[in-house]
């Protein structure tokens, strides 16, 4: 029963995470006033995935799970990029 | 023990997380499309995004990422035993859900006064790359504001249980697989946002 439950994530831990998470948008709308070209998308896309990794680790407590959640996550994310990878090769050189 | 009830809490997660990876694989068909869409009309993507308010979207995201700490902090007080707390805020998530929607209400209304709707006759005036723009912001934001409705309903039905002590701190597993489904809620937002809303502002 209560042997195979995580541990409990603390408030501070929660309540800091958020903070970063707020900053982190700030910084995503500020760059966005700047034009960076082609980097665009790269710079926003950077900074949605360092808050969506702060989101599956703490909040979703990912950081705490067995390694058997961990790898199927990354299984999937590897299935998205050669879904989205794969398209490319079509898509670019058509 | 003929009343004992078999609970495997690691696999109750697991399936949700199977579930969400799913649900990852059909937003990220949309992210996608988007992505070969702006690869081939760049400059019309950037004319359409400016249409789009950084305020809606901005305030939405704040509203989002405060709801998702409301319900990792909920499962905490549930398993510390602060039931009253825990209530007080999933009803504070579903408030955000609330917020979340109106805004995207006043939003859409917006655009459709504007005449930008699928299908619309001004619509079909536009660029090509425009057109696939505004028909890609409808499809991922409607899709997610479902989303969104789903998770609150979740969320409620989660509330009842707890009220009941069906759920309580050592049962919990539903509080934090409805929890699990609103932070991808939260997570798709963070992706829809910069790219519709910010991109080359």
């Amino acid at each position: 029963m209560s042997e195979e439950h995580a541990h409990i994530v603390p408030y501070k831990t929660f309540a800091i995470v958020w903070i970063g998470l707020l900053i982190l948008t700030g910084i995503t709308i500020t760059v966005a006033q700047y034009d960076f070209g082609a980097w665009n998308v790269w710079v926003a896309l950077g900074i949605a995935v360092i808050k969506s990794g702060l989101v599956v680790a703490v909040f979703m407590h990912m950081k705490y799970e067995s390694r058997l959640f961990k790898l199927s996550l990354f299984a999937a994310l590897l299935i998205l990029a050669v879904f989205i990878g794969l398209n490319f090769f079509d898509v670019l050189y058509r | 023990m003929s009343d004992h009830v078999h609970k495997d809490y690691t696999g109750a997660k697991f399936g949700m997380w199977l579930f969400l990876f799913t649900e990852v694989l059909l937003f990220g068909g949309l992210f996608l499309l988007y992505a070969v869409y702006l690869a081939r009309y760049p400059q019309e993507f950037i004319s359409a995004g400016k249409e789009l308010n950084v305020w809606f979207g901005g305030g939405n995201t704040m509203v989002l990422l405060t709801s998702s700490l409301f319900v990792a902090i909920s499962i905490t007080a549930l398993r510390r035993g602060a039931k009253r707390l825990c209530l007080g805020l999933l009803s504070g998530t579903i408030a955000c859900a609330v917020i979340f929607m109106i805004n995207k209400y006043f939003e859409w209304s917006a655009k459709i006064h504007h005449g930008i709707y699928p299908g619309s006759a001004h619509l079909k005036e536009m660029q090509p790359g425009e057109m696939v723009f505004f028909n890609l912001y409808y499809l991922t934001t409607g899709l997610h504001g479902l989303h969104v409705i789903i998770g609150a309903l979740l969320l409620v039905w989660a509330m009842f249980l707890i009220k009941s002590d069906r759920v309580n701190a050592d049962d919990f597993v539903i509080l934090e697989n409805a929890g699990l489904y609103w932070h991808l809620v939260d997570l798709i937002w963070i992706f829809v946002f910069p790219l519709y809303y910010l991109i080359l502002h």
